[in-house]
């Protein structure tokens, strides 16, 4: 690879894709956010310039229209080294269960988008023969919960996704897939809700595990933070005749 | 840097959705709404919305500055910095940003800030509203000097751009006003140049508050000076000092004092932290006498002989130390600081480091600084001596300090509004000449029921 490394975050007006930004900016990435928002993603965008000295550059893009996402890639130059989905939304589970427009929105903004989008990055990615997909999932695709099943499900399916991407894109060895599964992150999306200090990080933590992941250290799978891992996997042990009585 | 964890909820019958708040002080504590925006639109949106609201950085102010008497809009969302023209050395950063986040950022590009409060943990918008002073204060002028203009959110929801020459009267009563104008957006500054990451520091000794005055007087040259007063020294001794002077480093000293040294070595990030609930008999006379005694020794091994100290120890020694301010244990602490006139200095300070000494439970130390005219209507420095010290909360505290407060009134002195927590409205409005100007300027804009702090429901601002 010769000249200066780039990365594209779809969701850069969000903290974790703000904080990932600025991780890539400060080792000399040139940066794009890409976001709904155009607003929210410049004033990070000036923020990341500021901050690192590296330009930053931001691009309009919405993901549910589904249907502009082929032109929206096709129209990228150059295409990044990596790509990094930051979109999710956690909606609102209890509205949801009686209100089918917000359960799908939340299932196509955390699942089908996201999904539909990275895999024309995998093309583009396996035709120019290199590259890194970064899609940040959650712990919450690791087991259906009474509070967030609607959310915990399309990051579920969106988790499973990137999983058969790897599988995929592994055989022929050029392109890698990191699936990111976050615990509790204190950004906007968790504003509101009481988060227990021991399994809580900051949004720049997970942007130093993302880049390791990526550039340093790769991996495949990883937790945010690390302790989450063992939390899921005694939650995902416990039978469901147990599990569907408890409050977690 | 960690965001602070939020205080439990404290439901109150006046105030049902509100939280516990303090200032650094721990004392007092009052129940208000805490609004946390996300972005400058936002915190505009809250203020527009709310009555009894008052704009709070960082908590560090020690008293009841940063507390609304209904709501309380935390700018630690408004944490983006904006550009930064290094030809020029301005820099555009939201009210949010640290004075940390702008040296972690800067200082290793070779900029620094040329005034810079005794903590590193304050918000740009609360130095703005407290003015707030350091070490050079009577050579260079407090925060508000390296402040080109900022953008104000006043209670009509109306956004002002003001600066010495846009919105001259609103700027000036916003420096030092302690965020009764409106609530500060973004701001924009001028930084430093330095040649590095070092201060090549003197230390002198001296015996007694008078001595201690003449070597920062003698002194008044050189761009930072501080004595830390050893406050439990008595008699002859009262007020023994060690007076620290400083300059930056030029790369010449460093290779001269430091050759093995960096110029801009990383900053270690280590902290040391203080338990909760730290007990508060802990916090003696007998430990603290213990500690100021080898405090001074350490301080007094090598006077004369210039050193090189990096910025962060030099200008932010308790900063190593997370939530310092839980030593004092629940009841929380009182930092009493006063700023006495030049020509009455000597007299007043000696008579109220003598109460202080004979009352036995002040401060492991108090620190002794020269002040020069402050920037805005409200600022706390005037051209003298400023003193401080923390006083654990008790019973009998209060009765003290008014004591004290009687004889800064009768010098022409007046308390430092970002660490009042109890001072009376006679005294206030005594030192406070300023105040009709702002009183005014709250009219015009219609502060007067929206934007009220509990400091400022106290002193009726």
């Amino acid at each position: 690879m010769t000249g200066t490394k780039s990365i594209l975050v779809i969701g850069g007006s969000s903290d974790i894709g703000h904080a990932t930004a600025l991780r890539y900016a400060r080792e000399g990435w040139r940066v794009t956010l890409a976001a709904r928002d155009i607003g929210a993603a410049q004033r990070n965008a000036d923020d990341i310039k500021t901050r690192s000295g590296t330009e930053t550059s931001v691009v309009a893009l919405d993901v549910l229209q589904t249907g502009q996402l082929g032109g929206f890639v096709a129209g990228l130059s150059p295409l990044p080294d990596t790509v990094v989905c930051v979109v999710g939304e956690l909606g609102d589970q209890s509205r949801a269960e009686t209100d089918p427009g917000l359960a799908m929105q939340i299932m196509r903004t955390n699942f089908e988008a996201p999904s539909l989008l990275l895999e024309l990055f995998a093309q583009a990615f396996a035709t120019r023969g290199s590259g890194t997909i970064v899609g940040v999932s959650s712990v919450a695709g690791d087991r259906g919960r009474a509070s967030n099943y609607y959310y915990g499900a399309a990051k579920a399916g969106f988790s499973q996704f990137l999983s058969g991407l790897r599988n995929r894109l592994a055989l022929a060895g050029k392109v890698r897939v990191v699936t990111v599964k976050p615990g509790f992150v204190r950004t906007r999306m968790t504003a509101h809700m009481k988060l227990p200090a021991p399994l809580t990080v900051q949004p720049d933590r997970v942007a130093e595990d993302i880049f390791r992941a990526d550039v340093t250290r790769p991996r495949d799978v990883i937790y945010v933070a690390r302790r989450f891992r063992l939390v899921m996997a005694i939650i995902c042990a416990l039978p469901e005749t147990i599990f569907k009585r408890m409050r977690i | 840097m960690p965001a602070a964890a939020l205080p439990a909820p404290v439901p109150s019958a006046s105030n049902p959705g509100g939280i516990g708040l303090s200032g650094w002080g721990n004392y007092p504590k009052a129940s208000s709404e805490l609004l946390a925006p996300q972005t400058p639109t936002g915190a505009r949106d809250h203020l527009l919305a709310r009555s009894g609201v008052i704009a709070r950085g960082a908590g560090r102010a020690y008293g009841d500055a940063a507390i609304g008497t209904q709501s309380t809009i935390s700018s630690r969302g408004l944490n983006r910095m904006r550009s930064f023209d290094a030809a020029t050395a301005r820099l555009t950063v939201e009210a949010g940003v640290t004075i940390a986040d702008i040296l972690a950022v800067f200082e290793p590009r070779g900029f620094f800030l040329k005034a810079v409060p005794g903590t590193k943990f304050v918000t740009v918008g609360g130095a703005i509203a407290a003015d707030v002073h350091g070490k050079n204060h009577h050579r260079d002028g407090g925060f508000g000097t390296i402040v080109d203009s900022f953008r104000l959110a006043l209670p009509g929801g109306e956004i002002v751009t003001c600066s010495r020459s846009e919105n001259a009267a609103l700027f000036a009563a916003t420096l030092g006003g302690m965020g009764l104008t409106g609530i500060i957006l973004d701001a924009t500054l001028r930084l430093l140049p330095i040649e590095t990451a070092w201060l090549r520091q003197d230390t002198r000794v001296a015996g007694n508050l008078d001595a201690a005055i003449d070597q920062l007087e003698s002194s008044a040259s050189t761009t930072y000076s501080v004595a830390w007063i050893d406050c439990l020294a008595r008699g002859a001794a009262l007020g023994r000092s060690l007076v620290y002077l400083a300059e930056h480093a030029t790369r010449r000293d460093k290779d001269t004092l430091g050759p093995d040294l960096e110029t801009f070595p990383s900053l270690r990030t280590s902290r040391l932290a203080v338990p909760e609930l730290f007990p508060g008999w802990l916090l003696n006379r007998a430990s603290m006498r213990v500690f100021n005694e080898l405090y001074f020794r350490r301080g007094a091994a090598h006077p004369g002989t210039p050193r090189l100290v990096h910025w962060d120890p030099y200008f932010f020694p308790l900063d190593a130390i997370a939530d310092w301010n839980r030593i004092y244990g629940r009841r929380g602490f009182v930092q009493y600081q006063c700023v006495i006139p030049l020509d009455r200095a000597r007299r007043v300070l000696a008579e109220i480091l003598d109460r202080v000494s004979r009352r036995g439970d002040a401060s492991f130390l108090a620190v002794l600084k020269q002040l020069g005219e402050g920037s805005g209507s409200m600022s706390f420095p005037l051209r003298g001596y400023t003193l401080t010290m923390d006083f654990p909360v008790t019973d009998a505290l209060f009765a003290f300090l008014d004591q004290l407060d009687a004889l800064v009134v009768d010098a022409g002195g007046r308390i430092y509004l970002a660490k009042d927590a109890r001072q009376s409205r006679a005294t206030f409005e005594s030192g406070y000449p300023g105040l009709a100007a702002l009183r005014d300027i709250r009219q015009q804009i219609g502060a007067n029921s929206r934007l009220v702090s509990h400091l400022s429901a106290r002193l009726g601002i």
